[in-house]
């Protein structure tokens, strides 16, 4: 009897023992057969694509075929990779980084990459074998392409891996499945709107991870596709005018204050930073001397010279210092009263008697000499800030230099020095203090253009099909009166006789209005390692010039830094009036609009104001 | 104590001589047995389908199995308890032999050998002898006077320590520990002496230590350990008992329904056709389906019990005690080291198990208790 009460309580103890795992822990153990098979997994947004204004495509993404190795599914790992030596060619670097991989510490069944960007041959070769060949995997990823290579890197920017600083700061759940970021230009500023937003996959997977259906799915909603505001026609021709100079051109659409060309020169292949940089490119890159990652249009800062004129021009207009008429004898100097220094003009001996429109035209520094002491710094400073130098644009760029408007306050707070007479007289003709970025010569140019009034630089076009808006905001009450003044010596700039850019007028069928300058170099950047015959070269002047057309209805503002171009007037004035006419070739609406504009244009501006 | 097992009990007698005897007792068959048999073999059938995959293979195989099974268990019900108490120890030589042979010329799985190859088919010779050897004891036992004397002990430890043996080198420690178990299962049924029960339980420390220390391979040691706290090792060895405890427990009481277990059809369950098939059952069917399961055992083993209570003489009353609580050791553990109370060692469930060997030798031992169940009365067997 005892052997049978002892088998009955066995019984009742495995009863118990399932009763207590299936009625009475149930809810803890379905949730653990849940937690088992059922998995979570982020499915990555598309990046949205950058067209230009016209629809071309300046970032795409590409399927790009990873191969790599379960090696759990594997018989016998060692043929294998002779197999795929044999079948591909496996480089020993290759070998070595598998193996290092496979060293490491993984999860079971995690897959170990073996070769990145498969090219569809290999692709191929690889789907035919695929049945001899147990435990390869080729997996597709979309990889961010730019298919003109240099030509937008510094305004397109590009994308590359998110690094442990990135990490930190993004919304990890947004990012989830997203190896990607956008580290410089557009790529960066949106980063929002071209990531899009993630999706959920609830998964079913065995126990080995493989997934064998899909539960429930919430769709990854695509970033969205944005049109810059860049031309790529125009920006392609800039590059090729700046071909093996460093220079930079930034040009702006006047009515709508949008970026139409964004070029800076050298460039770099923006590919070469989306799967990561080598060390060795990423070293040339950035002890080339020539500094091909530097943005100069947006951070480079340079003295603006003579590019200036007309703003303080207008600045003596509208401050009644000058008249159009007022005129002065000009012996090629100019001296403070009751001191020694000597301030020279470019021309020796003097442009003779000139008023306004000469100065302008001919770029005459003792009338600005003149003009600047009669104004006062305060003046120019205010002129200068208002129409956009000497601070940030505000462009929808991740990065752009403020450079400096010199100032009084300026002066004490970054120097500690008070302000001398002698530094007005320098800063009237934009050397001294002044710094500019190429971004802000054009800005600067296009309100000119638009008589006193802004439009925050831009670089979107649209976004998907929606329109970008940017609010005007006018700066100043000037007279028509002088903005005619101006516009009219700026076009005689280019068209009379005696213009210093007088070669770029002949032939064109419409009226520019433009202003030469040179800048002399500060500096030499001390990074890079100088050959001892380029060093001359580097210390030649800056060659500048800003440009807008056509006169009597502004439609675009261009300005061009070429450094160590020397001329203003033959090296940087041919590239803005070339752009000039592609745009305005281009754009046929504009020149027909010109055209029968051309008799009646100024009043209608000026009512608008 | 359990010397009054033995004892006629009055008023439970067989049908007396010279009764008319039905179609199925002169064909010594045991209606009851051959009806539950058949039932749990079904449920066994339709689990396996599932946790086979859906293989066909499986499932002709288990079939043919079975068919098998039921003849030699049939073949078995004819031949009278006296024959095999004389021939118990051929069989017993026999399942010796063969595990000699396994030792020797074995095939096998993760290290241990317990597969004899005969060409056409293979063969497990440890689920042999767990039948054998109580058949044998309690042919020895039955010729010798009760109580047992110490000498009769001592021989029948010896003839319970070789096949025990054998079976510890293969290695498969668990099986050895459960074929002991059948065999000492015979004596307590014979009635053992206070004495050596007190003094067998003042040792059992002992030899656990002992055990521990020299004999257990390591991952015997570590089985033992995983199952004492087996989150510790989530993917080794206690993989397999957080797998099966989950699937038991995510059956509930209606379970998720034939063919959509998922810890088994998606294979986190190890071994789901063989020894942890159990867990497929609690899973798919849940805690109804489990206790089905327990009361067809339970009916087995009642019936069991009953024919050695009603049999004619005291090797019959032995052998069929000893059977029945042989295949209740195996269910218990099987169910116990599945559901996560008894370490894993690798212990087919009766009936249900996938495995020609073991539901081919279950059926032979069922064969047995027709056999007694259907035995005239004797009077030479006292």
């Amino acid at each position: 009897m005892g052997l049978s009460l002892l088998l009955a309580s066995l019984l009742a103890v495995l009863l118990l023992r399932y009763y207590d795992l299936q009625i009475k822990d149930h809810q803890r153990y379905a949730t653990l057969s849940d937690e088992n098979r059922v998995h979570v997994r982020a499915v990555a947004p598309t990046r949205g694509l950058i067209f230009d204004r016209n629809g071309v495509i300046l970032a795409e993404n590409r399927p790009s075929y990873t191969l790599s190795i379960v090696t759990e599914r594997t018989s016998d790992l060692e043929q294998l990779l002779a197999e795929l030596k044999a079948l591909l060619g496996l480089t020993d670097a290759e070998m070595a980084r598998f193996e290092e991989q496979k060293s490491q510490y993984r999860r079971p069944y995690e897959s170990i990459p073996l070769r990145f960007q498969l090219t569809e041959e290999n692709v191929a070769l690889l789907a035919v074998n695929e049945f001899r060949l147990p435990g390869i995997e080729v997996e597709v990823e979309l990889v961010r392409h730019y298919p003109f290579n240099e030509a937008f890197a510094h305004s397109v920017g590009y994308v590359g891996r998110i690094n442990d600083r990135e990490q930190a700061v993004i919304e990890k759940e947004r990012y989830e499945g997203t190896h990607v970021i956008g580290k410089i230009g557009i790529e960066k500023q949106y980063e929002d709107l071209l990531h899009g937003s993630v999706g959920y996959e609830y998964v079913e997977t065995d126990a080995r991870g493989n997934v064998l259906r899909v539960l429930e799915r919430e769709d990854a909603t695509p970033g969205e596709d944005l049109y810059l505001s860049i031309d790529s026609r125009l920006q392609l021709r800039a590059e090729e005018l700046l071909e093996g100079r460093r220079a930079s051109v930034v040009a702006i659409d006047v009515e709508t204050g949008e970026v139409l060309a964004l070029v800076s020169t050298p460039s770099y292949d923006a590919n070469m930073f989306v799967t990561g940089i080598s060390f060795k490119d990423y070293d040339s890159l950035l002890h080339n001397i020539n500094r091909p990652l530097y943005d100069r249009a947006l951070l480079g800062q340079y003295p603006p010279g003579s590019t200036v004129k007309p703003l303080y021009a207008l600045a003596g207009l509208a401050t009644g210092a000058v008249t159009k008429e007022w005129s002065i004898q000009d012996y090629g100097e100019f001296q403070l009263p009751n001191q020694e220094r000597v301030y020279r003009d470019w021309k020796r001996g003097g442009h003779g008697r000139v008023d306004l429109r000469i100065a302008v035209e001919q770029s005459c520094d003792v009338y600005f000499y003149e003009l600047g002491n009669m104004v006062g710094i305060d003046v120019l400073s205010e002129f200068g800030h208002m129409f956009g130098l000497g601070h940030k644009t505000g462009i929808d760029m991740p990065s752009e230099m403020s450079g400096i408007m010199p100032s009084r306050e300026w002066k004490r707070a970054a120097r500690g020095l008070s302000w001398y007479p002698g530094d007005t007289i320098n800063a009237s003709i934009g050397q001294g203090f002044s710094l500019v970025t190429p971004l802000q010569l054009a800005q600067m140019t296009a309100n000119i253009a638009r008589r006193g009034v802004s439009l925050k630089p831009h670089m979107i076009h649209a976004v998907n099909e929606r329109e970008i808006e940017v609010a005007q905001n006018p700066l100043v009450d000037i007279a028509p009166d002088h903005w005619n003044t101006v516009h009219s010596a700026m076009e005689d700039v280019v068209h009379s006789m005696r213009g210093t850019a007088s070669a770029q007028g002949r032939g064109l069928s419409f009226r520019m209005a433009g202003k030469t300058g040179t800048a002399q170099v500060v500096g030499i950047p001390q990074d890079a390692e100088y050959d001892p015959e380029l060093l001359e070269e580097f210390m030649l002047d800056h060659a500048l010039f800003v440009s807008f057309a056509p006169v009597e209805d502004p439609k675009i503002a261009i300005a061009v830094v070429i450094e160590n171009g020397e001329h203003g007037s033959s090296v940087a004035a041919p590239v803005a009036r070339e752009l000039t006419v592609q745009w305005l070739e281009e754009n046929p609406w504009i020149v027909s609009q010109a055209d029968s504009d051309e008799s009646q244009p100024i009043e209608e501006e000026v009512d608008a104001i | 104590m359990q010397s009054d097992f033995l004892r006629r009990m009055p008023g439970i007698g067989p049908a007396t001589a010279g009764q008319e005897r039905g179609l199925l007792e002169r064909m010594h068959v045991d209606p009851i047995l051959l009806l539950v048999l058949y039932m749990m073999s079904a449920i066994g059938i339709i689990v396996l389908y599932s946790a086979g995959a859906e293989s066909q293979y499986l499932i002709s195989r288990q079939v043919a199995y079975l068919g098998v099974g039921t003849v030699a268990m049939l073949v078995v019900a004819q031949i009278p308890p006296l024959v095999m108490q004389r021939l118990a120890w051929l069989a017993y030589a026999g399942g010796i032999v063969m595990l000699g042979i396994v030792l020797i010329a074995g095939t096998g799985a993760k290290g241990a050998q317990r597969w004899v190859d005969l060409g056409i088919i293979q063969f497990q010779p440890s689920e042999v002898i767990k039948f054998a050897l109580p058949m044998f004891i309690a042919s020895y036992l039955s010729q010798r006077a009760m109580p047992i004397k110490f000498k009769h002990l001592c021989w029948a430890l010896i003839i319970i320590v070789i096949p025990v043996a054998l079976i510890l080198f293969q290695p498969d420690l668990g099986t050895a520990i459960l074929v002991a178990g059948s065999g000492l299962v015979v004596l307590f049924l014979a009635g053992l002496r206070w004495r050596y029960i007190i003094s067998a339980l003042a040792l059992a420390p002992v030899a656990v230590i002992g055990a521990w220390v020299f004999l257990l391979h390591d991952y015997q040691k570590q089985r033992v350990l995983t199952m004492f706290n087996p989150e510790e090792d989530k993917l080794g060895a206690g993989w397999n008992i957080i797998q099966s405890t989950t699937a038991i427990g995510s059956g509930g009481w209606y379970g998720k329904g034939w063919m959509l277990g998922t810890q088994s059809h998606l294979d986190f369950l190890p071994e789901s056709h063989t020894d942890f098939i159990i867990a497929v059952l609690a899973e798919e069917f849940g805690f109804r389906g489990v206790m089905v399961l327990l009361v067809g055992y339970l009916l087995l083993f009642i019936r069991g019990l009953w024919i050695s209570y009603t049999a004619k003489n005291s090797f019959s009353r032995l052998v069929a005690g000893a059977l029945t609580f042989t295949i209740f050791i195996y269910v218990f553990v099987n169910m116990g080291m599945v559901s996560g109370i008894l370490p894993v060692v690798g212990v087919p469930l009766p009936l249900f198990s996938y495995g020609g060997t073991a539901l081919v030798s279950i059926l032979i031992a069922f064969g047995v208790l027709m056999a007694i169940s259907t035995e005239q009365e004797t009077l030479h067997a006292k």
